[in-house]
C-alpha cells in the first residue's frame, strides 16, 4: 500500500514548498543601507561607452539606481515601465548592470530600448555586495545628496510605480525644490 | 446586450459543468442508467453555452467595445480585424476563455465518438471533465472575468501587445491549448478506468487514439512557437529555453513517454501504474502550463504576490485535481491484475527506458525552470538558470532516447534475441556511423564531435525504421501493396520517428555551423561572410495601419556573384504601446536560411544589423511536422476502433449480467 502513497507524498511536498514560497513575501527585505549615503565606487560605464563614474557623480537629483541584467527574466517585465517613466521624464534613472558582460548589455539595450540616463557596469558584482544587491531587478531610490531612501526588490509593476515608488520620489523631489 | 448574453452563457456554463460533475459519477457508482445518460446531453449544452461566450467576447473585440476592461486594456481601434479577433486571447482572461472552449470542444468530441464506449465508463469519463470544467469556470469567473465593465468608457484601447500582432499568433495558442487539454480526455479515461477499477488493456486501447491526437496538437503548437519566435523576436534563434517554452515542452516529453507507455499497456498489458502516473502528470503540467504562460508567475513570484487571489486558487485547484486522483490512485492500484512478464531483452524493455528517460528529461527541465522560482521563494537568492544548464543536462538524455528508438522499433513484443537484433541491424549500426563521421568531415573543419554524434544518431534512427519497415514487408507482396497494407499505426510510429531524426539533424547542424554578424551598415555598404555578400541597397519609412518605422532593404548575392534574394527587414514603432518590434528579413531554404534583422540607427544614415548564415535550421520544424502527420495517421488507425466495438458489446454483456441477480 504504502509504495503506491509515493507519488501522492512527493505531490504534497511540492504542494508545500509552493505554500511556504507564497506566504513569504521576497520584496520585503530590510535593508541596513536606507538613509545611508551610497557607497562610494568607480566603475565602468556600459552607455554612454567607455567612462568612468564615481558613486558622487549621482549626486545632485533625485535618482533611481536600477540593478538589472541582460539574463534577468524578470527584467524583461519591468523594462517596458522603466521605458514609460524615461519617457515621461518624471525622474533620472541610471541603470546598474550587474554580473553581465558588454555584448550582452548592449544587445539587451539596443533590444529594448535604453530607459537610463546612463549605465553603470559592474561586471563581477563586486560593487553590488557593497550595495547589497539581493537580487536582480532591485531599484534604489535615491535622493539628491546621494542618500539612499528606498529599496524595492523585485521588478517594478507599473501597480508598485503608481503605488510606492512614484509617492516618494514626488515626496523627495518636492522637499528640494 | 451581446456581451451581456456572453457573460450569462458562463454563468449557465458553471451549473450545466456541475450537474455533468455530479449526476453521471453517482449514477456510474450506483448503476442508474438515467443520471448516466445526463452526460452526454450536458456536455453538448456545455460546448454551446461556452462556444456562445466565447463568440460575445469576439464580437467585443470585433466592434471596439472598450466599455469591457478587458477589450480596453488589449485592443485599439486601429488595430487591423484579424489580429483585434485574435487579441481575444492575448493577454490571460481570454486566454482562460480560449482554453474553456477547447476544453468544451473536446467534451463534445467524446460525446460523439464514445458510441462503442460502455455507459458507465462515458458517464465518468465525462464526470471528471465536468469537474475539471466546473474548476475552471469558478476560476474564469472568480478572478479572471473578461466581462466585466468600466466607467467612464475610454475613449480608444491600449493596444495589443506588438509581439503578439503576427500571424504565427493566430494560430500559436488554440494548438497549444488543443494539446494540452487534450492531455485531460487521456486525464480523464484513467481516472474513470481508475473508479471503474478496470485498469486494464480495454482502457489503454480506447485511450491511446485521444492521447495521440492531443500529443500531435501539442507538437504542432510548439512547433508554431518556435518559429513564431525564430522570425519574430528578431534574433534568428529557435528555442530559448524560456520558462513559457519549457511549460509548454514538459507536458510534450511526459505525453511523448505515454503514448509509447500506452502501446506497451494496451499489447501487453504491463506498465499500467506507471501509465496511469503519467497520464496524470501529462495532464497535471498541462495545467501548470496553461495557468503559467500568460499569469507571469513563472517569470516571478511576485506575480501571485501582485495577484494573491488567482495564484491561491490555482494552487487549490491544482491540489484538489492531482491530489485527488493520486490519492485515487494510492486507493485503487493494490488492486490491479499484475502484469505480464517481458525478458530484458524485448520491445517492453526498451518503451520502458524510453518513457523513463523522457520523463527524467521532464525533471530535469522542470527542476530547471522551477529552482530559481523556489529559490527565490525561499528568500535565498534570485538566480536564473540559462541554456547552459539545459543543454547540458538534456542533449546527454537525448541521446539513448535515440539509440533506443532505433532498436525499439525492430525489437519483438516480450521477449527477444540480442544475436537476430544484431545480424538485422549492424548494417545499419555501423553505416550510421561511418556515414554521421565522413559526411561531417566533408562538411566542417573543426570541433565537429557533437555534429558527427547527431547526424550518426539520426542517420540510426531512419536506418533502423526502414529496417523494421522491411521487416514487416517481407510477406507482403510488392512495395507499395505492402506499404498500404500495414496498420497506420505503425506507419504513423515510422514517420514520427524519422520525423524525430530529422529534427535532430535541424538542431545540430543549426547550433554548430551556423554564422552571424552583426554589423553596423549604411546604404551602400556590404559584407561577405559564409559565402553569401550582404549588400545594403536602400532604407527607408514605413506607415502601417497603427506603426510606423524603418524599412531595410539587403540584396544577398553568392560567390560568383549572382542574386540570390533581397531580405527586406522592418523595425516598427507601435504608435499606442509606444513599443517596437523587428520584422525579419528571411530568405527560407531547404538547407539554409538566410536572415537579416535591423538593429537600431546608429547616426549618419548608418543602423546596426545582425545578418544570419542558418543552416538546415527549416529541419528541426519539418520534423516537427512530420512528427505531427505521424501522430494523425496512428490516431486514425482502425485497430482502436474495430476492436473497441468487439470489446464494448462484450462489456454491455458483462454488466448486464452483474445487474441483473
Amino acid at each position: 500500500m504504502t509504495r503506491y502513497l509515493i507519488p501522492l507524498f512527493v505531490f504534497a511536498g511540492l504542494v508545500a514548498l509552493f505554500l511556504v514560497g507564497l506566504q513569504h513575501d521576497p520584496s520585503i527585505v530590510p535593508s541596513p543601507l536606507i538613509n545611508k549615503p551610497l557607497p562610494t565606487f568607480t566603475l565602468p560605464t556600459v552607455r554612454p561607452p567607455g567612462k568612468e563614474v564615481k558613486s558622487s557623480d549621482l549626486h545632485g537629483e533625485v535618482t533611481l539606481l536600477n540593478v538589472f541584467a541582460s539574463w534577468c527574466v524578470s527584467c524583461r517585465y519591468e523594462h517596458p515601465v522603466l521605458m514609460d517613466m524615461a519617457k515621461r521624464k518624471e525622474v533620472r534613472i541610471v541603470g546598474f548592470d550587474y554580473k553581465d558582460t558588454l555584448a550582452d548589455a548592449k544587445r539587451w539595450l539596443e533590444e529594448r530600448g535604453d530607459p537610463y540616463a546612463m549605465v553603470l557596469f559592474d561586471e563581477n558584482g563586486k560593487v553590488g555586495i557593497d550595495l547589497g544587491v539581493y537580487g536582480v531587478p532591485e531599484t534604489y531610490i535615491l535622493d539628491r545628496n546621494g542618500v539612499i531612501r528606498y529599496k524595492y526588490i523585485g521588478p517594478i509593476t507599473r501597480k508598485v510605480l503608481d503605488e510606492t515608488i512614484r509617492p516618494i520620489v514626488k515626496r523627495l523631489q518636492g522637499n528640494e525644490s | 446586450m451581446f456581451v451581456e448574453l456572453g457573460h450569462f452563457a458562463l454563468i449557465l456554463a458553471l451549473f450545466v459543468a456541475i450537474v455533468m460533475a455530479v449526476l453521471p459519477t453517482v449514477g456510474a457508482a450506483r448503476g442508474n442508467l438515467r443520471w448516466m445518460a445526463v452526460a452526454r446531453p450536458a456536455g453538448r449544452m456545455l460546448f454551446a453555452l461556452v462556444a456562445l461566450s466565447f463568440a460575445a467576447l469576439t464580437w467585443a473585440f470585433a466592434t471596439n467595445d472598450f466599455s469591457l476592461v478587458y477589450v480596453a486594456n488589449n485592443s485599439n481601434s486601429d488595430l487591423p480585424l484579424q489580429y483585434r479577433i485574435t487579441a481575444v486571447w492575448g493577454a490571460h482572461e481570454g486566454s482562460m476563455l480560449l482554453w474553456m472552449m477547447v476544453f468544451s470542444a473536446w467534451t463534445l468530441a467524446v460525446t460523439i465518438f464514445s458510441k462503442q464506449l460502455p455507459e458507465a465508463f462515458v458517464a465518468r469519463v465525462l464526470g471528471v471533465m465536468g469537474m475539471i470544467s466546473t474548476g475552471f469556470l469558478l476560476f474564469i469567473l472568480l478572478t479572471s472575468n473578461p466581462f466585466i465593465r468600466q466607467f467612464p468608457v475610454p475613449a480608444n484601447g491600449a493596444d495589443l501587445n506588438p509581439l503578439l500582432q503576427d500571424p504565427g499568433m493566430i494560430s500559436h495558442p488554440p494548438m497549444l491549448y488543443m494539446g494540452y487539454v487534450g492531455f485531460s480526455v487521456a486525464f480523464g479515461f484513467a481516472i474513470a478506468a481508475l473508479l471503474g477499477g478496470r485498469l486494464d488493456v480495454v482502457w489503454a486501447r480506447w485511450s491511446r487514439p485521444w492521447t495521440i491526437a492531443a500529443w500531435s496538437f501539442l507538437t504542432i503548437g510548439i512547433t508554431l512557437g518556435s518559429y513564431w519566435s525564430y522570425y519574430e523576436l528578431g534574433w534568428g534563434g529557435w528555442w530559448f529555453w524560456d520558462p513559457v517554452e519549457n511549460a509548454s515542452f514538459m507536458p510534450w516529453l511526459v505525453g511523448t513517454a505515454l503514448i509509447h507507455s500506452l502501446s506497451a499497456t494496451e499489447k501487453r498489458g504491463v506498465f499500467k501504474n506507471w501509465t496511469v502516473l503519467l497520464s496524470i502528470c501529462a495532464f497535471a503540467l498541462s495545467l501548470l502550463g496553461t495557468f503559467l504562460v500568460r499569469s507571469g508567475v513563472l517569470t516571478s513570484v511576485h506575480a501571485f504576490a501582485n495577484d494573491p487571489a488567482r495564484g491561491v486558487f490555482i494552487l487549490i485547484f491544482l491540489g484538489v485535481v492531482i491530489g485527488g486522483s493520486l490519492m485515487l490512485y494510492a486507493w485503487r492500484a493494490p488492486g490491479l491484475a499484475p502484469s505480464n512478464r517481458y525478458d530484458l531483452v524485448s520491445r517492453e524493455t526498451f518503451l520502458l527506458i524510453n518513457s523513463v528517460l523522457l520523463t527524467v528529461a521532464m525533471t530535469a527541465v522542470l527542476l530547471g525552470t522551477v529552482y530559481p522560482l523556489v529559490v527565490e521563494a525561499l528568500g535565498m537568492d534570485k538566480l536564473s538558470v540559462g541554456p547552459p544548464y539545459f543543454n547540458a543536462v538534456f542533449i546527454p538524455l537525448m541521446v539513448p532516447v535515440a539509440l533506443a528508438v532505433g532498436i525499439g522499433a525492430l525489437c519483438r513484443w516480450r521477449s527477444d534475441d540480442w544475436r537476430r537484433l544484431w545480424r538485422q541491424l549492424r548494417f545499419a549500426f555501423i553505416g550510421s556511423i561511418v556515414l554521421g563521421v565522413a559526411l561531417v568531415a566533408m562538411l566542417a573543419h573543426s570541433d565537429y564531435f557533437m555534429t558527427a554524434l547527431g547526424v550518426s544518431l539520426a542517420i540510426w534512427i531512419v536506418s533502423g525504421t526502414v529496417v523494421a519497415v522491411r521487416e514487416r514487408l517481407r510477406h507482403r507482396g510488392g512495395l507499395w501493396r505492402g506499404l498500404k497494407s500495414l496498420p497506420s499505426g505503425f506507419l504513423g510510429m515510422s514517420l514520427a520517428h524519422i520525423g524525430f531524426a530529422v529534427t535532430i539533424v535541424g538542431v545540430t547542424i543549426t547550433s554548430q555551423f551556423s554564422v552571424e554578424q552583426h554589423k553596423r551598415m549604411g546604404p551602400g555598404e556590404s559584407t561577405t561572410f559564409a559565402g553569401y555578400t550582404f549588400h545594403m541597397d536602400r532604407l527607408h519609412d514605413i506607415t502601417g495601419p497603427n506603426y510606423t518605422g524603418t524599412e531595410a532593404v539587403v540584396s544577398v548575392t553568392d560567390k560568383d556573384g549572382d542574386a540570390v534574394t533581397t531580405l527586406r527587414t522592418q523595425k516598427r514603432k507601435y504608435n499606442v504601446r509606444d513599443t517596437t518590434t523587428t520584422e525579419a528579413g528571411i530568405h527560407a531554404g531547404v538547407f539554409r536560411d538566410l536572415y537579416a534583422s535591423l538593429g537600431a540607427p546608429l547616426g549618419n544614415g548608418d543602423w546596426s544589423i545582425r545578418l544570419y548564415y542558418r543552416p538546415f535550421v527549416r529541419w528541426i520544424w519539418f520534423g516537427a511536422l512530420f512528427m505531427m502527420l505521424g501522430g494523425i495517421m496512428a490516431a486514425r488507425d482502425k485497430r482502436y476502433r474495430v476492436r473497441a466495438r468487439e470489446t464494448a458489446a462484450m462489456e454491455e454483456g458483462q454488466t448486464g449480467q452483474a445487474a441483473r441477480p
